[in-house]
């Protein structure tokens, strides 16, 4: 009987492991392959590639204010996929990242428009902070409750919290904390509540470097890292080891929020010193593909954050340069983030393809 | 009295205008979701569909100049749009049925690249075509009014809504009928659902399990994308409006799990998010500020998805399997 | 003549699971009209043996025939096109949609949905065999026995006349079962060829017209219902004593450790899965748990580790120099912290006890995470005690942080027994330690039991090998359907009275 026949062409198993160089040669690889495709879009759009993407790297890290710029990107792009990265781990999908960012936002505003007059900046500042954390932490904690307890889909809920914050912004810029009557926008930052720069960036990035610290030892090293990593592979393995699954999920959700919380007053504080409906501006939800490409480890965010932020300030100096819609870098970015989550694939699974199948049987 | 009732009145037949776009992101996405994909990237998509679908009825008409047909016109834009939404989706389903890449993340990258794509594409032709995308009017009449004869319309009281809407809106209701009797009166509509409750279920009789989910998620990203075109269309007057389309996609996520994810209510739920959306204009109320208007419909989702887990109602529930991958040997 | 041509035929039969003959060399034969009951212990390849007929594996020696013709049969859908027709031990249905439409799920493509004709006929068959279902109904409605009819059915629906039931009657209480034997004779009756999976020997004996049995994935031959009693099958099923020379030693003072009065478990559904239990496990000595898979052993040893709710009944457990307490009520976490210790190997080998993406270190940490002060992790000593197992266990692995999912299924055993013993208990309780380990390795294992016992602990090992039972443990206590058959001295005990009790035969409910 022809046994080859009845085998598929392709088969599909789980990988055991890969050596490490092999992964890593992949998902560089993957980069390229991205670069690549990104290079035919330009290429459509009438640009020259190797001109647009020389343009778009000099613009963003060619002169020093160029850096500057695209580090102010790479600040809360980093920090949300920080905030995120536990939740993540837990397999909590939380992608409400958007909503916690806005919600610390308001709270550290709040201190910024009425309280500027009655503190010292520094103490200011850090009423600000802790206010946008814990705004960001009791905004997240909302879904967390509701999934501990009746197991309410945590992906569309969070996902719904994020325009109901955002609209209140839009209700505080047009009501209660108008500035000029009409005008939809709420008053610059006295300069006390502004985040006070260093090496001509707001100090965010400073806070943001630390929290991938605290981040990767919160998640290595502490007893809360490892209940979340014993939840995230297996709820009864975490119950058998005497963990409180529900307890653990809202804590999580808390800090994830807190840190999205930081990130808001960051954005508000240092980088627009204003509030405005835009404040979190998509970054939350980017930077759920940024933690989730760094296989939630914290140092790869740093890479991951800071090519994505490249990418976005090239694609504004691509603008002004060769004029080329800014929208380009969101179409790359979309392709890398394509291409490298198509590329974990390759790096998971191995393709058996008919013949080898058979050996690979009798080797077991 | 009668005041009121022509108010009434008004504020229906813009709550179904507004409903219309929503109507297909939500239809498309509800087809989706059936399959057991949760495709974020809805709004990537609408996006796309609509600059897709403008450019497409812009170029027609620049070709066929005078000449030009309102049908052929309405039906070009429908294609354009759809295609486009099928493209986006045919990558996300690679990627997240063949590839087995996380369909949160996988749907956000969607959303971020549709986006992208389609804002590249509004203002791309704007600067090409010297700054100004215009539809004539003669073309411009065949999207935004009413198909029927003005006899019909001139009914009084419900002449206006039930026979003085865009074409689409008669469009979106068919598609919601159509949907209805293949989900629940067809055995490949049985199979599809079997596939979004328990596709080892689905395989273990013999459906072809990603076939299933790659046409029920190509299809209904194509359907979600008219949706955006039919923003662009009418609601937007015929012009690129990136700012007026930005939401949408997101309220048609929510819309989906506030009607339960049933093509029929489906309809009524479009025209009520709709008018959650226009309400501010036309109902304002002292005591509420205009803005808390626009966050109702994400209100009222959140609290139906916390009412539908605390009762427990198993009729009343995602489809089992949203957002898993499914891989055979995992059993 | 029909009858002289089988309606399936396996000849030569084998399938490996990488080094793991499941199955080796099997030749079986099955008439039309014919009830057939494959017999074995759990592990001894008899639903993957059917799997093949169904299409779910593919062999890779021998060939099947169906009514005379080779057949190969790649899928279920193969299978069904041949008449083949399987009921999975768990059930494939979708819980929202009705019975009918379950029925209906995958049988063609493309048309409109006719659930009122599928109805009729599934009406249809029910009247000509007897069931008891209504195809309107919805699945989340139905009972097990109710789900297990629509299993059934479909598999009728589709015109199937060789019937496989994998364990049917596992999930039935004994009036259910009843039914669906007069279900299965009235099938017979009608022509059908039915093969059952079962392990329970009176119902083989009620039942079948001929028996098949397998041992460890061999085929030791069949035999004709009428032709048999119920101790021959036992002595095939079982095979004869084997030697094992597992080292024995007495510990001279035993001392009373764990006491369980009348303990009675419910499960979700709220069948009784342990009913009754009492016995005494002593210090210093193994406690064997011998049974038929699904018998209660993991219910037992949940219950007493507190991670599943005891309906009724005492576990006193009395620590050194303490008086005794009972463990009802407590959390895994304050039974873990008195010195109760378990490893459970699950069928999948993780899942409980073992957290797959981590290393050794990380694994062994899941016992002391909470122990020390503030808020890091002891890293450690978890590493030390992992580095530890590593030697003294021989487990391979390339280093401790090496992921457990990735390892062999031996080594992870070793790091899971290895970490309930480091915690120094003074009750350990283990559950298929074994499972799938090659022999060295299993001896390794027996050899750490036996030094537990030695320093005064009171093992209780949950087993499947009855040769291991008889010469491991001091003494063996039988669980059947969820009750006490007996308790047995391990060193005067034949395997034939083992295997008896198992199968109730020796008790007071004999077949």
């Amino acid at each position: 009987m022809n046994h080859e026949k009845k085998i598929p062409l392709i088969r599909l198993a789980k990988r055991d492991g890969m050596e490490s160089w092999k992964v890593w040669c992949i998902r560089c690889g993957s980069i390229l392959f991205a670069l690549l495709l990104g290079a035919l879009v330009m290429a459509l759009a009438g640009a020259n590639p190797v001109t647009a993407y020389g343009t778009m790297i000099s613009g963003a890290l060619g002169k020093k204010s160029a850096i500057r710029q695209t580090v102010k990107i790479a600040v809360p792009l980093l920090g949300c996929a920080l905030a995120i990265a536990p939740c993540f781990k837990m397999r909590f999908w939380n992608i409400g990242a958007e909503g916690q960012i806005t919600a610390g936002a308001i709270a550290a505003s709040y201190f910024a428009l009425f309280w500027a007059n009655r503190l010292p900046s520094p103490v200011l500042l850090l009423v600000m902070g802790l206010a946008g954390a814990l705004a960001g932490g009791l905004w997240a904690l909302i879904p967390a409750f509701f999934k501990a307890k009746w197991n309410t889909n945590e992906t569309l809920f969070t996902l719904m919290m994020n325009y109901i914050i955002i609209g209140v912004v839009r209700w505080l810029q047009g009501g209660p904390w108008e500035g000029r009557k009409g005008s939809q926008i709420i008053p610059q930052f006295d300069e006390a509540a502004c985040l006070p720069r260093v090496l001509g960036v707001h100090c965010g990035w400073i806070i943001v470097l630390v929290l991938v610290v605290f981040m990767h030892i919160y998640m290595n090293h502490t007893k809360h890292g490892y209940e979340i990593a014993v939840i995230g592979d297996s709820v009864n393995t975490a119950r058998y080891a005497g963990m409180n699954v529900g307890r653990v999920m809202m804590r999580t959700m808390f800090l994830s929020g807190a840190i999205s919380g930081i990130v808001g007053f960051i954005v508000a504080s240092g980088a627009n010193n204003t509030l405005y409906d835009g404040v979190a501006g998509g970054v939350g939800f980017t930077s759920i593909t940024v933690a989730w490409l760094s296989q939630l480890n914290a140092f790869a965010m740093v890479g991951i954050s800071g090519l994505l932020a490249v990418l976005s300030k090239g694609a504004e100096t691509l603008q002004t340069r060769m004029a080329v819609p800014t929208s380009i870098s969101d179409i790359i970015t979309g392709i890398l983030l394509f291409c490298m989550l198509g590329c974990e694939f390759f790096i998971n699974y191995k393709l058996i393809f008919r013949g080898a199948g058979r050996k690979e049987a009798r080797h077991g | 009295m009668g005041n009121f009732l022509s108010l009434f009145l008004a504020l229906v037949i813009a709550a179904i205008t507004y409903g219309t776009p929503l109507l297909f992101g939500t239809l498309g996405e509800i087809l989706t979701e059936k399959s057991g994909n949760l495709n974020l990237g809805v709004e990537g998509i609408m996006f796309m569909g609509g600059a897709l679908g403008l450019g497409g009825v812009f170029y027609y008409e620049k070709a066929a100049g005078a000449g030009a047909n309102g049908m052929i016109a309405v039906g070009i834009g429908i294609l354009c749009a759809f295609l486009a939404g099928a493209l986006a989706s045919l990558i996300f389903s690679f990627l997240t049925i063949t590839l087995r890449a996380n369909q949160n993340v996988t749907g956000l990258a969607l959303s971020i690249f549709g986006t992208g794509v389609g804002q590249f594409i509004g203002e791309y032709m704007r600067v090409r075509e010297n700054g100004y995308i215009a539809i004539g009017n003669t073309l411009k009449g065949f999207f935004q009014n009413s198909p029927f004869p003005a006899f019909l319309q001139k009914i009084p009281v419900v002449g206006g809504i039930l026979f003085g809407n865009s074409v689409f809106f008669y469009l979106g209701l068919l598609l919601a009928a159509g949907m209805f009797f293949f989900l629940n009166r067809t055995q490949a509509g049985l199979y599809l659902r079997s596939v979004g409750e328990s596709p080892a279920t689905a395989d273990a009789a013999g459906i072809a399990v990603e076939r299933y989910k790659y046409l029920a998620t190509v299809i209904g990203g194509g359907v979600s994308a008219v949706g955006g075109m039919v923003y662009i269309m009418t609601i937007a007057g015929c012009v690129w409006n990136h700012e007026g389309l930005s939401g949408v996609g997101w309220l048609a996520v929510a819309l989906v799990i506030f009607c339960m994810w049933r093509p029929l209510s489906a309809i009524w739920g479009s025209v009520l998010f709709g008018a959650l959306m226009i309400l501010y204009l036309r109902l304002v109320l002292p005591i509420v500020p205009t803005q808390l208007y626009k966050i109702l419909p994400y209100v009222v989702t959140v609290i139906v998805l916390i009412a539908s887990s605390m009762r427990n109602n198993k009729e009343k529930q995602p489809p089992a399997s949203l957002g898993l991958a499914y891989f055979r040997e995992d059993r | 003549m029909e009858h002289n041509v089988c309606a399936i035929e396996l000849k030569g039969i084998t399938k490996r699971f990488g080094e793991v003959v499941a199955n080796d060399g099997i030749d079986l034969q099955l008439n039309r009209g014919e009830i057939l009951s494959l017999l074995g212990e759990n592990g001894s390849g008899k639903t993957t043996l059917m799997n093949m007929l169904s299409g779910i594996y593919f062999p890779d020696e021998g060939q099947i025939f169906v009514n005379g013709e080779p057949v190969s049969i790649r899928s279920p859908k193969d299978a069904f096109a041949h008449g083949i027709g399987m009921i999975h031990q768990h059930y494939k249905l979708v819980d929202v949609f009705t019975a009918a439409e379950n029925i209906v799920l995958g049988l063609e493509e493309g048309g409109k949905l006719d659930i009122k004709a599928a109805e009729a006929k599934v009406r249809d068959i029910c009247r000509r065999y007897g069931f008891d279902i209504d195809p309107g109904q919805k699945i989340y409605d139905m009972s097990v026995s109710q789900k297990q009819t629509v299993e059934i059915v479909k598999v009728l629906y589709r015109g199937a006349d060789i019937l496989i039931l994998d364990e049917p009657t596992a999930v039935l209480t004994p009036q259910e079962t009843d039914k669906l034997f007069e279900v299965l004779r009235a099938m017979k009756a009608d022509g059908k060829a039915i093969v059952i999976i079962t392990h329970k020997l009176h119902e083989v004996m009620a039942l079948s017209d001929k028996v098949s049995v397998l041992r460890k994935g061999k085929y030791i031959g069949t035999v004709k219902t009428s032709e048999t009693s119920p101790q021959a099958l036992t002595d095939m099923m079982v095979g004869h004593a084997v030697t094992l020379n597992i080292d024995r030693p007495r510990y001279e003072t035993p001392v009373g450790r764990l006491e369980v009065k009348g303990l009675t478990v419910l499960d979700g559904e709220g069948v009784k899965k342990l009913d009754g239990v009492s016995f005494t496990a002593l210090g210093g000595e193994i406690l064997g748990v011998a049974g038929i898979a699904g018998s209660g052993q993991k219910e037992l040893l949940e219950a007493i580790s507190g991670l599943c709710l005891v309906n009724q009944g005492e576990i006193l457990y009395t620590p050194d120099g303490q008086p005794p307490a009972n463990l009802v009520g407590k959390t895994p976490m304050q039974i873990r912290k008195a010195g109760v210790a378990m490893a459970f190997v699950p069928e999948d080998r993780l899942g409980m006890g073992l957290v797959g993406s981590m290393g050794m270190t990380g694994n062994m940490m899941l016992r002391s995470w909470k122990k020390g002060p503030g808020v890091f992790l002891n890293r450690k000593d978890p590493n030390e005690l992992a580095l530890r197992v590593w030697k003294e266990l021989e487990v391979v692995t390339p280093g401790t942080d090496f992921p457990v999912r990735r390892m062999s299924g031996g080594n992870v055993q070793k790091v899971l027994v290895g970490r309930e013993i480091a915690s120094a208990p003074s009750v350990l309780m283990t559950a298929y330690a074994v499972r799938g380990l090659d022999i060295n390795t299993s001896y390794t294992i027996y050899n750490l039991l036996t030094e537990q016992k030695m320093k005064g602990v009171a093992v209780i090992y949950v087993g499947e090998d009855l040769d291991v039972l008889l010469e491991l443990c001091d003494r063996i206590l039988v669980l059947c359907g969820g009750k006490v058959s007996g308790v047995v001295d391990a060193r005067s005990a034949t395997k034939e009275q083992i295997g008896l009790l198992m199968t109730r035969l020796g008790g007071k409910e004999g077949a």
